[in-house]
C-alpha cells in the first residue's frame, strides 16, 4: 500500500518537473530540472528494489550529466532559450497523443510489477538466483551476472566509454596541438 | 568560484569523504550496491568538485591529461588482459575460474580485477570529457 503511495507521489512529480522542463526559458533552471528529474527517476529505481540501476542514475544522471551540461552553458552566451509563440502546433499533438495511447495500451498486456510467472523471470533469472552464491561466492547477484556470467557485454560497455572518451578528445580536446611552436611558425609564415 | 570561502572550506571537508565513499563502493561492490562503474562516477565527480572550486588548472595539475589517458587505457587493458590471462591458464576467455586454485577464490580474484578496471576506465575518461569540455572556455 506504501508503495503505491509513494510511486503515485513521485509519478506526479515526476511529471510537473517534466511539464516545468517544456515551460521555462531559461536554460540554467532547465540544467537544475533535469537533476531534479533524474533523482527523482533514481527514487523510483530504489522503490523498486533496482538499488543498483538507482545508483548509476543519480551519479550520472544527476552528477556527471548535470556538470557536463552546466560546462557546455558555461561557453554559449545566451542563457535563455529562443520562445516559438503562437498557435498551437497540431500534427505533433496528433503524433504524441497517438503515440502515448499505443504505449498504455500496451502496458495493459504486460505481467504485473515482479510477477513471478513473467516470461522474464523465467529465463535465465532463476539460474542466476540459485547459482550465483554457490558458483561465484558474491553475494550481491548484480555484481556476479555484470562482472563473471556477462563479462563480455561489460567488456563491450567499458571500450564503449573509452571510444566515447577517444571521440571527445578527438573533437573538442587536446587544445595545446594548436599552440606547438611548429604549427603557430606555420601560420605566421603564411601570414 | 575561487573567492568563496564557505565553499572552499565545505569541499575540502568534503573531497576526502568522496574519495573514501568511492574506493568503499568498488570494494564493496560484491557484497552492496555498486561496482565499478559507479565507483568510477564518484570517484570523477570528486575531482570535478575540485576543479569546480579550484579551479581547471589547479585540477590538471593532479591528474595531467597525459596520465588520464594512460589511465584510461589501463582500465580497458586490465580488463581484457584477465581475459587473455585465463585464455594462457587453459580456460575460456574471462573465465576466472582458472585463476586460483578453488573455484570461488578464482571467481573473486577476477570480478575484483576486472571492476577496478571498469573503475579506472570509468573514472578517467569521466575526467577526459569534462576536462574536454570545461577546457574550451579558456581564453
Amino acid at each position: 500500500m506504501i508503495d503505491i503511495v509513494i510511486d503515485i507521489t513521485l509519478l506526479t512529480f515526476l511529471a510537473i518537473t517534466a511539464v516545468a522542463i517544456v515551460r521555462i526559458t531559461n536554460l540554467f533552471a532547465i540544467i537544475m530540472l533535469f537533476g531534479i528529474f533524474s533523482f527523482l527517476s533514481a527514487t523510483m529505481f530504489v522503490v523498486m528494489d533496482a538499488v543498483d540501476v538507482a545508483f548509476t542514475e543519480a551519479a550520472v544522471g544527476a552528477g556527471i550529466s548535470t556538470v557536463l551540461m552546466l560546462a557546455t552553458i558555461a561557453l554559449t552566451k545566451d542563457q535563455n532559450e529562443k520562445q516559438s509563440v503562437g498557435r498551437i502546433s497540431w500534427l505533433p499533438l496528433a503524433v504524441v497523443t497517438l503515440t502515448g495511447t499505443a504505449l498504455v495500451y500496451g502496458t495493459l498486456d504486460i505481467p504485473a510489477f515482479g510477477d513471478p510467472e513473467a516470461p522474464a523471470q523465467k529465463h535465465v533469472a532463476p539460474y542466476y538466483i540459485e547459482r550465483s552464491v554457490p558458483e561465484t561466492g558474491v553475494p550481491n547477484i548484480v555484481t556476479a551476472v555484470l562482472a563473471s556470467y556477462r563479462g563480455f557485454d561489460t567488456l563491450g560497455e567499458v571500450f564503449v566509454i573509452f571510444t566515447a572518451g577517444i571521440a571527445v578528445l578527438l573533437l573538442i580536446g587536446d587544445k595545446r596541438r594548436k599552440s606547438t611552436p611548429g604549427r603557430n611558425e606555420g601560420g605566421e609564415n603564411d601570414a | 568560484m575561487t573567492h568563496n570561502l564557505i565553499l572552499r572550506l565545505v569541499s575540502k571537508t568534503v573531497i576526502p569523504l568522496i574519495i573514501v565513499f568511492a574506493l568503499y563502493v568498488q570494494f564493496h561492490g560484491d557484497f552492496g550496491p555498486g561496482g565499478g562503474f559507479q565507483a568510477g562516477v564518484i570517484l570523477g565527480s570528486s575531482i570535478i568538485l575540485y576543479a569546480l572550486v579550484f579551479g581547471l588548472d589547479a585540477a590538471e595539475k593532479v591528474f595531467p591529461s597525459t596520465i588520464l589517458r594512460l589511465l584510461a587505457s589501463l582500465g580497458v587493458l586490465l580488463y581484457a588482459g584477465v581475459g587473455v590471462v585465463t585464455l594462457y591458464l587453459d580456460g575460456n576467455y574471462l573465465e576466472y575460474t582458472v585463476l586460483a586454485d578453488t573455484q570461488i577464490a578464482g571467481q573473486h580474484l577476477g570480478i575484483l580485477l576486472v571492476e577496478l578496471g571498469v573503475g579506472i576506465a570509468v573514472f578517467a575518461v569521466m575526467l577526459i570529457i569534462f576536462f574536454a569540455f570545461a577546457g574550451r572556455g579558456r581564453p
